[in-house]
């Protein structure tokens, strides 16, 4: 569904990902693990063109993304990302935060996008925060909005950024509830995070990025069970 | 005592009923009005289109020329007095055109523009990037996501700055006179010629100013109240 070909992206003459190559199938769950500054959210925001990559291919859906005359915006409308910090829109209510880019987009009146968004907000129980401002909420709820904000443009697939990174230790389980629930409707996700546990249980593949390039990939069980990289055996005897 | 009444009686009826002077400070203000109120609604727009431009070009690197066009903008008109200013348009850039409240409706706005424009760049370099890569992420376009999720947060943000652009922009209005507007302090000058006394002429203006500004002072007070409510926590 993803498939990423020789991806090169520099800040300044700093090179972040250096010949990245990577086919991401669909219905995969992608765990993109790695030290900071390793190239990782750079490899994510790649994806959906938030950054702009300086060589190499993107394609999605069998549409080359790279191509200077790809739509970006039509690419974004069918690929959800969640942000480490939440970036719901400080102006709207929780249910407008929802209904937003649907209805601004024509994807769906008013009306039907509401009545998504109520549903959204009934699986994820906050039914009741609707009219709340996101100022109004804590970061674990924010997180679970920012997520079915997303799933409300009916992606294709869903990138996450270090979605529990920002959260306090008690909030990172509500929202892993929630990722996971969405990994068992069968999306295609990408994520990029630091929950090793939550990496071995919920992917489906695993993948190393080390110094801006993928150092290894594979099942979780045998990346954390007998990695082969040294710099990932490295990595692990320091995280887990 | 009784001669202090009568000095103030005197004074009162020289400056506003002989001859129906009130009607000298009523076409005043509201050449004063008009001014102020045309000058914002350029000013606002321009202010706006220029940070607006500014920030795109910075971010995006595009539009490098229109860049550097609104760059000298603001270097001379934040570079040169008001009164020069409006001088130069009434009698040479406008010297065709012999309606001094138009010129100052468009100098004054100009002008404030200048100012505005830096006031709504810092307003939206305020606002957090990650509301724009929130909006840009679900397929909604740079301008869609400046109208809809930033410019909103940056006015809240910039009111008070913005509120101080307005109220000098009120007063600098007073200097319309360098162009033949009868503006409030020109008609407050004009009196004071007529009846030869400074005293209730030149005060009474000061205070009719006064009371504009603290009209609004309480305007943005309540604007800033209402945009305040996504805050409540």
């Amino acid at each position: 569904m993803i498939v990423v070909e020789n991806l090169i992206k520099k800040f300044g003459s700093n090179v972040v990902l250096d010949d990245v190559s990577e086919r991401i199938h669909p219905g995969e769950k992608v765990a993109v693990i790695g030290p900071s500054g390793s190239g990782k959210s750079t490899f994510l925001r790649c994806l959906n063109l938030l950054e702009r990559p300086d060589g190499g291919k993107i394609t999605f859906d069998g549409e080359v993304i790279t191509d200077p005359k790809c739509d970006a915006d039509s690419v974004r409308r069918r690929m959800g990302m969640v942000f480490q910090h939440f970036n719901l829109f400080n102006n709207f209510t929780v249910l407008k935060n929802i209904t937003l880019a649907p209805v601004r987009l024509r994807l769906m009146t008013e009306a039907a996008a509401e009545e998504n968004a109520r549903a959204l907000l009934a699986r994820i129980g906050l039914t009741d925060k609707a009219d709340a401002y996101p100022a109004m909420l804590s970061g674990g709820q924010k997180q679970r909005v920012a997520i079915i904000r997303a799933l409300a443009m009916n992606p294709r697939a869903m990138l996450f950024d270090e979605p529990t990174s920002a959260l306090d230790p008690e909030m990172v389980g509500e929202v892993l509830d929630v990722i996971r629930e969405v990994a068992d409707g069968g999306m295609t996700m990408v994520i990029v995070t630091h929950e090793m546990g939550f990496a071995r249980e919920v992917a489906s593949r695993v993948v190393f990025i080390d110094g801006g390039k993928i150092k290894e990939t594979g099942a979780p069980a045998e990346m954390f069970g007998a990695p082969r990289d040294s710099r990932l055996q490295e990595f692990l005897s320091k995280v887990l | 005592m009784t001669a202090a009444v009568e000095w103030l009686v005197r004074q009162f009826t020289i400056t506003f009923i002989t001859g129906n002077r009130y009607k000298l400070f009523l076409t005043g203000l509201r050449n004063t009005l008009i001014i102020a109120f045309g000058a914002v609604i350029i000013g606002t727009l321009i202010g706006a289109l220029v940070a607006m431009i500014r920030v795109y070009s910075a971010q995006s690197g595009k539009l490098r020329a229109l860049d550097k066009l609104c760059g000298a903008y603001l270097a001379v008109f934040r570079g040169t007095p008001i009164v020069v200013q409006l001088l130069i348009m009434y009698y040479i850039v406008f010297a065709f055109i012999n309606n001094g409240i138009s010129i100052a409706v468009l100098a004054f706005g100009i002008n404030s523009g200048a100012y505005v424009a830096e006031i709504v760049r810092a307003g939206i370099l305020a606002v957090d990037i990650g509301q724009t890569e929130a909006g840009r992420s679900l397929g909604l376009s740079s301008g869609q996501t400046m109208r809809i999720i930033v410019l909103p947060q940056a006015i809240k943000n910039i009111l008070p700055a913005l509120g101080n652009e307005l109220i000098a922009l009120l007063k600098d209005t007073s200097v319309a006179g360098y162009v033949t507007v009868k503006d409030l302090a020109q008609a407050g000058e004009n009196v004071r010629t007529l009846t030869a006394e400074p005293y209730f002429s030149l005060l009474f203006v000061a205070a009719v100013y006064f009371l504009l500004v603290m009209c609004i002072t309480k305007i943005l007070r309540i604007a800033e109240r209402r945009l305040a409510k996504s805050d409540r926590r």
